[in-house]
């Protein structure tokens, strides 16, 4: 684990950071009580405003349609009841729900795959062009994605994949932040495990599946998470590479129970509890991963 | 990277490219490709019909361009309408959710608190949510009977129906200091009778829309829990011997923030307002789920604006153009931003101006590559 330098100097640095900039030379016992105090309060009062509004969330989910509408801001159903629930799955939700299994297993395995070989041929690989493929990928992070919906949609219309699987995955299979998170774990990994196996006769792809994967394990589980949650949670793409009720995943299904016909005003506990269903694979994970998934976010966020 | 070209070797170079092969095969497929056929669309007469390829389509030129910010029609004051929709939600989205951010990592910050794990996790919990499953629990709190009137109402407040009030915010704030006749009338006739881009001066300054107002605060809500983390590493790179030299030079805690870790966090700062304004003019999956423009066109955004123009109304040359002309939208406002922080930073000079250096050589050793 010591390799995951890359991943983990936010939480390093913070050992060898400073004493908060509230630190006074000559402490004062009862001030910096209070003090205490005050960040405690403010830390608990924002705490509520982000905590809240998924408490009534959850609260609202398993509530009677008259009790939703009747105390909105009590999160405690008077009447417990899970025919919130119940209705969703006599209707195409588990549909939606396998759809986005199906697209997010094969666009994170893709990504760690594709991802990896390409950020490890970036890092290690003399070959003519390097330079120029790592400009041309860093260009086109710089494209804002939602410029990219009308012309998404007029090309895989042209390919004749719309509609399909192989439309909704395909595009999604590679992306550059990915590219870059691998490439820098790699740059940060010293090269005499791979110097030994090639000495020993084993060839490039060789070398790389079973020398240089295995070593890499933090950062492709930086990536599958990344990879996961952002296919998981995609909308605009699922809006213009399908169109059928059976290809729709849970972002265009659950959308689409919002905005439908029913009407804004009632069946708040069925638009919820679908809310809490989609949010569950990728909570999980978020608890679970958590350190890595925010120093993943950085990294994400960052650009050469 | 030069290094790279001279030491190639045959093998190498072969296997180089076979690696990186998939990432730029599928890149240029649904990237790169995609820009050139949506740039060939808003330059042509396709209607939607057959392949834009095909040889019954036309090379119009910037006769779709000129339609949009020329030619009186309803496409051009609805375009237009996007753009001031989208000025204001920028206008109130990246300040706040700015100051928002920095507030809470500075909070997380304190060495001397405990459990800050927690509250991070809390703050951060909603930008790892679905948009769609945020955007159904703020249909519930805002919904005209929702929790957030129920908070008003324990107040003596009389919420409004948050998403069908298409209200201009500014307009009732000019009702209430008798400009305008009300937020429904007319507003003063020198500013109904002047128009830009087929919107008259009236509605330019209209403000954002009560029902943009509930996108605004979900956003702002959402966000701040990544620009947080950006701010706290940040924090966390610049150096304790910076805040030692300052309580040596017995400066306040009020003061060591203002004049030493803000100045010390630009690097950030620009980081955040740069992805904030780029985000912000990107505003999609919150229309779409949430409003699909409504009430009154008031939520209407450029990205969504092309969206429906091209797929729902078959308008394909404009709706195309429309992205190009979001696109330079986005670029100008980054070049400003970069140019006027820039400017900033070169006339202060001032008094922990040594410091900042020092910081800025800190940042570069560790290498952290969020500043």
């Amino acid at each position: 684990m010591s390799q995951t330098s890359t991943t983990t100097r936010p939480a390093a640095s913070r050992a060898t950071a400073s004493p908060s900039p509230a630190a006074a030379p000559r402490p004062h016992a009862r001030r910096t009580a209070v003090l205490k105090a005050l960040g405690y309060s403010a830390l608990t009062v924002f705490a509520l405003l982000y905590l809240f509004p998924f408490v009534i969330q959850v609260g609202t989910s398993f509530k009677t349609d008259p009790d939703a509408t009747a105390n909105p801001l009590n999160p405690i159903p008077s009447q417990f009841t899970t025919a919130a629930y119940q209705s969703l799955f006599q209707q195409d939700f588990p549909l939606w729900f396998g759809n986005s299994v199906v697209v997010a297993v094969f666009v994170t395995l893709g990504r760690v795959f594709f991802d990896s070989l390409a950020g490890y041929a970036l890092a290690r690989l003399r070959f003519r062009g390097r330079g120029a493929v790592t400009l041309a990928i860093v260009a086109t992070m710089a494209v804002p994605g939602v410029v990219l919906l009308i012309p998404k949609f007029l090309i895989i219309k042209q390919f004749g994949i719309y509609d399909t699987y192989a439309g909704m995955v395909v595009p999604l299979l590679a992306d550059a932040a990915g590219v870059f998170i691998m490439k820098n774990f790699f740059e940060s990994v010293p090269v005499s495990l791979e110097e030994a196996a090639k000495l020993d006769g084993a060839g490039v792809f060789r070398t790389f599946w079973s020398v240089v994967l295995p070593i890499a394990r933090p950062a492709l589980i930086t990536i599958t998470i990344i990879a996961f949650q952002s296919s998981w949670n995609e909308l605009p793409h699922f809006l213009v590479s399908r169109q059928s009720p059976e290809t729709n995943t849970l972002t265009t299904g659950v959308a689409g129970l919002l905005t439908g016909a029913l009407g804004s005003g009632n069946r708040y506990p069925l638009k919820l509890a679908a809310a809490v269903l989609m949010t569950i694979p990728v909570a999980a994970m978020f608890f679970v991963f958590q350190k890595r998934i925010i120093s993943g976010s950085l990294e994400g966020a960052v650009k050469e | 990277m030069k290094l790279g070209s001279k030491n190639a070797r045959p093998a190498e170079t072969r296997s180089g490219w076979l690696f990186v092969s998939p990432v730029i095969i599928i890149l240029g497929l649904f990237l790169v490709l995609p820009i050139l056929l949506a740039f060939w669309v808003s330059l042509s007469d396709w209607q939607g019909r057959g392949s834009p390829l095909s040889p019954g389509v036309n090379f119009v030129g910037g006769e779709n361009y000129q339609q949009l910010l020329t030619q009186d029609s309803l496409t051009r004051s609805d375009f237009a309408t996007s753009l001031r929709n989208n000025l204001y939600y920028v206008l109130l989205v990246v300040p706040i959710q700015t100051v928002l951010a920095l507030a809470l990592a500075l909070l997380l910050n304190q060495r001397r608190l405990k459990g800050l794990s927690f509250f991070r996790t809390a703050y951060y919990f909603p930008s790892v949510t679905s948009s769609v499953a945020i955007a159904s629990v703020f249909l519930f709190l805002f919904a005209g009977g929702g929790s957030i009137n129920a908070l008003l109402g324990i107040f003596g407040i009389d919420g409004p129906n948050w998403f069908a009030d298409p209200r201009g915010v500014l307009h009732i704030v000019l009702g209430w200091v008798g400009i305008g006749s009300g937020p429904d009338g007319p507003g003063p006739t020198f500013m109904t009778s002047h128009d830009f881009l087929g919107l008259t001066w009236w509605d330019w300054v209209s403000g954002p829309s009560v029902a943009m107002l509930t996108i605004i605060a979900l956003v702002i809500w959402v966000s701040a829990g990544g620009y947080m983390l950006l701010f706290l590493a940040g924090l966390q790179n610049i150096s304790s011997d910076v805040y030692e030299a300052a309580s040596i030079d017995g400066a306040s805690s009020w003061r060591t923030m203002r004049s030493v870790t803000v100045p010390l966090l630009r690097p950030t700062l620009f980081t955040v307002l740069t992805l904030g304004l780029i985000g912000t003019w990107q505003v999609f999956d919150q229309v779409y789920v949430m409003s699909k423009g409504n009430p009154g066109k008031t939520t209407l955004t450029p990205a969504f604006l092309s969206y429906d123009q091209s797929i729902n109304n078959g308008e394909w040359g404009t709706g195309t153009a429309m992205s190009f002309i979001l696109f330079a939208i986005i670029i100008v406002f980054t070049a400003i931003q970069t140019l006027v922080l820039r400017e900033k930073d070169r006339e202060s000079g001032g008094l922990y101006s040594r410091m900042r250096r020092f910081g800025a050589a800190q940042n570069s050793n560790q290498g952290a590559g969020v500043s």
